[in-house]
């Protein structure tokens, strides 16, 4: 068989889907291909399902795979054909003299806010490609050196002003107040979605798609660092969070249940040899008792690892039935409970609020302060901790300098019959400017919590 | 050898046909699970129409569907085959003067196998589309025990050999992501994640399902439904809680959904009572 480019051009969207952290195997590969032999060539949606049932295998793989695939296999080429009769009916009259000008800007933001308040998907992807040919263009030196910046693009057209419109039209069609901010909020996201991804189509064209798959693909959303979320990947995360805990708490279950025979109940085993002429044919064993702890979580809820926190105390209460009893305390420079916030069965998203309300309670100047919210705890506190509890702590140990008072702290470690630290931190930053990481790592062991994936290992781990 | 579906618009349409309105990514992979031979694996909600895609595809097909329930403590025994343990008693009883020899080769023959769902699927010479349903529900030793059946398509029973398929069945595994299936048996499955349909494939599975439902109300039912979704709940509806939900306002004669009307039937779909509360709240349905 000669070489097509279509086979380097399959091999380069492997190389990527892998490089990108999906797992394809040769076995996949070979799938792929037969599947690509079986499918009719002339629809690019019918192939993208025939890759797609090929090669992702797990849900949250498809984004990513989605952004590449439209990398490897563009849906237009440059303008493309979108360049045709409905897009010249629109904006025809300024098609000669520069495109990029004030009265061009405003009747494009008309068509957007319409197809926006619609939520008229075709259009938006078409506006979408308009829309960075037009205003996100960054002419280069020379031939080969332009680029397109979806930024530019964003700046210059700025749809997050017309959240206010959106949701004047979102109310005309009888939506309530808060649900139409949400419903604005979404199609603005994925708006902005659809530019990047239309950006980065071009500049691949330009400057070859392993160029871009290498830089400008997101990680999936259970390996996102909760430091660098946006704010539409906090809401997907949180979405998250409840099947993850389902998940944690299955395979919980199957463990336990796999190593559920306890120690030799001599005495039953005896009573039942009587049967077999005294021979123990079959050994009955003692119930084993399940270990439940007593959780103690102490977080940080200062503005930058605020989300982390809720994150855990979310995944922390999802799974509460496998506890004894869970305790929660947020602290910023002083400490505050925040136990009667979890109810059983309560609504996460009326949580979350719960939570943001009672941060004010956690401080007393803003400045998170380690070693202050420490000795708070200990003093008021003191009946938290006990030879059954564990102690969590949660944050990114940076207390601006101010006394660490490893003193109270070594003490709670002391009383706890477990403690961790997560440090939601990558370990590179651990002992860099204010993070104390070392200091408090030496008297509560500390372990890198970046993103959903290691959080549910360590909630895993520590059951 | 029958192929399945001839192409992913023969898909469409024989599904369509069979009762089963399939978007473009399952029918393309329910083609490809026909013409490549190899299991599929759909992942999704519950209530979207896992179990019923295998279904449709062997009444499109003209296929006999043979059904394994997965369960905790699910095993070989009930999976794959057994010997009818009663009956080769009594067997060796009657044989009285025999010997041994003999009654050992007679007792281990087919007359006493009992087969269980995927040996049946395999065994026969018929279409078959096989349905391993809610596959995360079983312990990670059966996933070892599909193993051999899904990439070979064969079961060895140490008394009688190895028994190849003679006609490879079409292979539906579904599963709620419970649990993370082994990389194993997803490497050796096309995957198909199925989700809440968009409104207006929804409007017409709800129409199809319940055609006495008027078209304006089946319209704002879907909205209503997609309004729901939007909100953060802990279980979203599906869409078998929209065919449920048309059918009791088809029972309940209900012409218009108003407000009222939806805070009345709310039950039908949501399942918490923490849901209901939050839609009440988000939508105003109480004023």
């Amino acid at each position: 068989m000669s070489r097509s480019g279509l086979l380097d051009r399959h091999l380069a969207f492997l190389e990527a889907l892998r490089a990108a952290g999906l797992p394809v195997s040769l076995a996949e590969d070979l799938d792929a291909v037969t599947a690509l032999q079986a499918l009719p060539w002339d629809d690019r949606a019918t192939l993208r399902e025939g890759y797609a049932a090929t090669l992702v295998k797990k849900p949250s793989f498809r984004p990513t795979f989605d952004t590449l695939f439209d990398l490897y296999f563009p849906r237009l080429v440059g303008a493309g054909a979108d360049r045709g009769p409905d897009d010249e009916a629109g904006a025809g009259e300024d098609a000669p003299g520069p495109r990029d000008n004030g009265p061009a800007l405003a009747a494009f933001r008309e068509q957007l806010l319409d197809a926006l308040a619609a939520g008229d998907q075709q259009t938006l992807a078409r506006l979408a490609a308009e829309m960075v040919g037009r205003f996100g263009a960054m002419p280069g030196r020379g031939p080969g050196l332009s680029s397109w910046s979806a930024y530019t693009a964003l700046q210059r057209v700025a749809p997050s002003e017309l959240v206010d419109k959106i949701v004047a039209a979102l109310l005309a069609q009888g939506r309530t107040g808060e649900e139409a901010q949400r419903v604005a909020g979404r199609r603005l996201g994925g708006f902005t979605g659809m530019v990047e991804d239309d950006a980065r189509r071009r500049i691949a064209e330009e400057k070859g798609p392993d160029h871009v798959a290498k830089v400008a693909v997101r990680p999936t959303i259970d390996r996102l660092d909760f430091l660098q979320a946006r704010r539409s990947d906090l809401e997907e995360m949180r979405r998250e969070i409840y099947p993850l805990a389902r998940r944690l708490a299955t395979r919980m279950t199957q463990e336990h249940h796999a190593h559920r025979r306890g120690a030799l109940d001599f005495r039953r085993t005896v009573r039942a040899s009587l049967s077999t002429g005294g021979v123990p044919l079959t050994t009955h064993h003692k119930p084993k008792r399940p270990h439940r702890t007593e959780l103690v979580v102490l977080c940080d809820v200062s503005g930058s690892v605020a989300n982390f926190a809720q994150f855990t105390l979310l995944l922390v209460f999802a799974l509460r039935d496998q506890f004894q009893k869970v305790r929660a305390f947020t602290f910023i420079d002083h400490v505050h409970e925040v136990t009667q916030h979890f109810r059983p069965g309560a609504d996460v998203a009326d949580v979350m609020a719960d939570l943001a309300a009672s941060t004010s309670h956690a401080a007393l100047w803003g400045r998170t302060n380690y070693g202050r919210a420490f000795t708070k705890f200990a003093e008021e506190h003191p009946d938290a901790l006990g030879p059954k509890s564990s102690l969590l702590v949660l944050g990114d140990a940076r207390s601006n300098y101010s006394d660490l008072a490893l003193g109270p702290l070594k003490e709670m470690a002391a009383t706890a019959r477990h403690s961790w630290w997560l440090n939601p931190e990558h370990r590179r930053h651990w002992d860099t400017g204010d993070s104390a990481a070392r200091a408090y790592g030496e008297v509560v062991p500390m372990a890198e919590c970046r993103n959903l994936t290691q959080l549910g290992e360590f909630v895993h781990d520590i059951l | 050898m029958t192929t399945w579906f001839a192409s992913p618009a023969d898909a469409v349409d024989r599904l369509g046909t069979a009762g089963y309105l399939a978007d473009r990514a399952t029918a393309t992979t329910a083609f490809l699970a026909g013409s490549l031979e190899k299991p599929l694996l759909v992942e999704g909600p519950a209530g979207v129409g896992k179990t019923e895609l295998a279904k449709a595809v062997a009444r499109a097909t003209g296929a006999e569907l043979v059904r394994l329930q997965c369960y905790e403590g699910l095993d070989e025994a009930r999976a794959l085959y057994e010997w009818n343990y009663k009956k080769q008693l009594l067997r060796i009883q009657a044989s009285g003067e025999q010997e041994w020899d003999a009654t050992h080769d007679d007792i281990f023959t087919d007359e006493f196998l009992l087969t269980r769902p995927l040996l049946t699927a395999i065994r026969r010479e018929e279409p078959t589309v096989l349905l391993i349903d809610e596959v995360d529900k079983t312990d990670v030793e059966v996933e070892g025990l599909l193993l051999e059946v899904l990439s070979d398509f064969q079961v060895t029973i140490p008394e009688l050999g190895t028994v190849t398929a003679v006609r490879r069945p079409f292979v539906v595994l579904t599963s709620n992501a419970t649990r993370e299936l082994s990389e194993a048996v997803k490497r050796r499955c096309l995957f198909l994640h199925l989700d809440y349909p968009d409104a207006e494939r929804e409007r017409e599975i709800v129409s199809s399902q319940v055609p006495e439902l008027e078209d304006r109300l089946a319209e704002q039912l879907v909205a209503m439904v997609g309004r729901l979704r939007e909100l953060e709940l802990k279980k979203a509806p599906s869409i078998a809680e929209s065919v449920d939900w048309a059918r009791t306002l088809v029972a309940l004669e209900i012409r218009d959904l108003d407000d009222k009307a939806v805070d009345d039937t709310l039950g039908v779909v949501l399942k918490h009572a923490s849901d209901t509360d939050r839609a009440v709240r988000e939508l105003r349905l109480r004023k």
